[in-house]
């Protein structure tokens, strides 16, 4: 089982990365980039389970260590 | 008092902490490797400065699960006194022990000098040695000290005057120029600036030592 794991700030959080990001592609010609979020993607091969206990294991391991609650916000997807 | 300084894998304050405490203040201290499962008799913890786990995932977010901070955080739920510094507040907001959290600088890179500090209360056991709006220098040194947290912490902080310190001239972007705050019980403290680096004249300041006098009054 795969899970692909996406962590994103929340809204409202400051993205200094992301602005400087944009700053690089604007001056790349990219002038139509409206705004840039940088966030973490995270693969996790877990053992044979089922994609019930899949989803709840992986759910933990965000909440707990994956991403910061306070900041973060996560989704992810499981491929069998 | 007997204070124990944590040391995680990356933690590269930790001497400095133990000669600041030990030999500069004269109190008793000893390191205590993060495997450890007891803390033993201390009366204060202290998280030092560093890059515990090499700042991997996030900055602290790995040290929170070494076995020392289960008692850590039994011992902070206690009552016990638990200071952290810099790398130390970053762990103590991935625990919960503090709210908020801290970011990467908004300036983008690494920032270190001598920073001036307003000391905002010295109503808490780590700042009764200080006056109320009292200018201090510490050194700060870091790339991940942007302080953050929902509007309803901060109202949470201000009203329970739990703002320990803050910038005069914010190096880092963290709200309302917060650089230390206390939890609302008021014996966990966590701050960017450096304390072990300001206990001797020749390094330009001797407000640090302060803050752990304080604790002895």
């Amino acid at each position: 089982m795969l899970a692909k794991v996406y962590i994103t700030l929340k809204q409202g959080v400051l993205d200094p990365q992301g602005k400087a990001v944009k700053n690089s592609l604007a001056s790349l010609g990219y002038n139509e980039v409206k705004d840039i979020r940088v966030g973490k993607y995270i693969e996790v091969k877990l053992d044979e389970v089922s994609k019930e206990v899949a989803q709840i294991k992986v759910d933990e391991m965000c909440k707990r260590l994956l991403a910061n609650t306070t900041v973060e916000s996560y989704t992810f997807d499981l491929i069998e | 008092m007997k204070f124990g300084v944590i040391v995680f894998p990356g933690s590269n304050d930790d001497r400095d902490t133990e000669y600041a405490i030990g030999s500069v203040l004269g109190q008793s201290v000893k390191r205590i490797w993060h495997k450890e499962t007891s803390l033993k008799d201390v009366d204060c913890v202290v998280l030092p400065g560093g890059f515990s786990y090499g700042d991997y995932l996030r900055c602290g977010a790995m040290a929170k699960m070494s076995p020392i901070m289960q008692e850590v955080v039994k011992f902070a739920n206690n009552g016990g006194y638990v200071f952290g510094i810099c790398n130390g507040f970053q762990v103590l907001t991935e625990t919960g022990l503090l709210p908020g959290a801290l970011l990467q600088n908004q300036c983008l890179s690494f920032v270190c000098e001598m920073s001036e500090l307003e000391v905002k209360t010295n109503n808490s056991p780590f700042t009764k040695n200080f006056k109320k709006n009292e200018m201090i220098h510490i050194p700060i040194k870091h790339n991940d000290g942007c302080y953050f947290a929902q509007d309803d912490v901060l109202k949470e902080l201000e009203d329970n005057d739990q703002i320990i310190i803050k910038y005069k001239n914010n190096p880092n972007g963290s709200i309302r120029d917060i650089a230390g705050i206390c939890n609302k019980k008021k014996n966990v403290i966590g701050m960017m600036p450096h304390p072990e680096h300001a206990f001797e004249m020749m390094s330009g300041s001797t407000d640090g030592k302060r803050f752990f006098e304080s604790l002895l009054i």
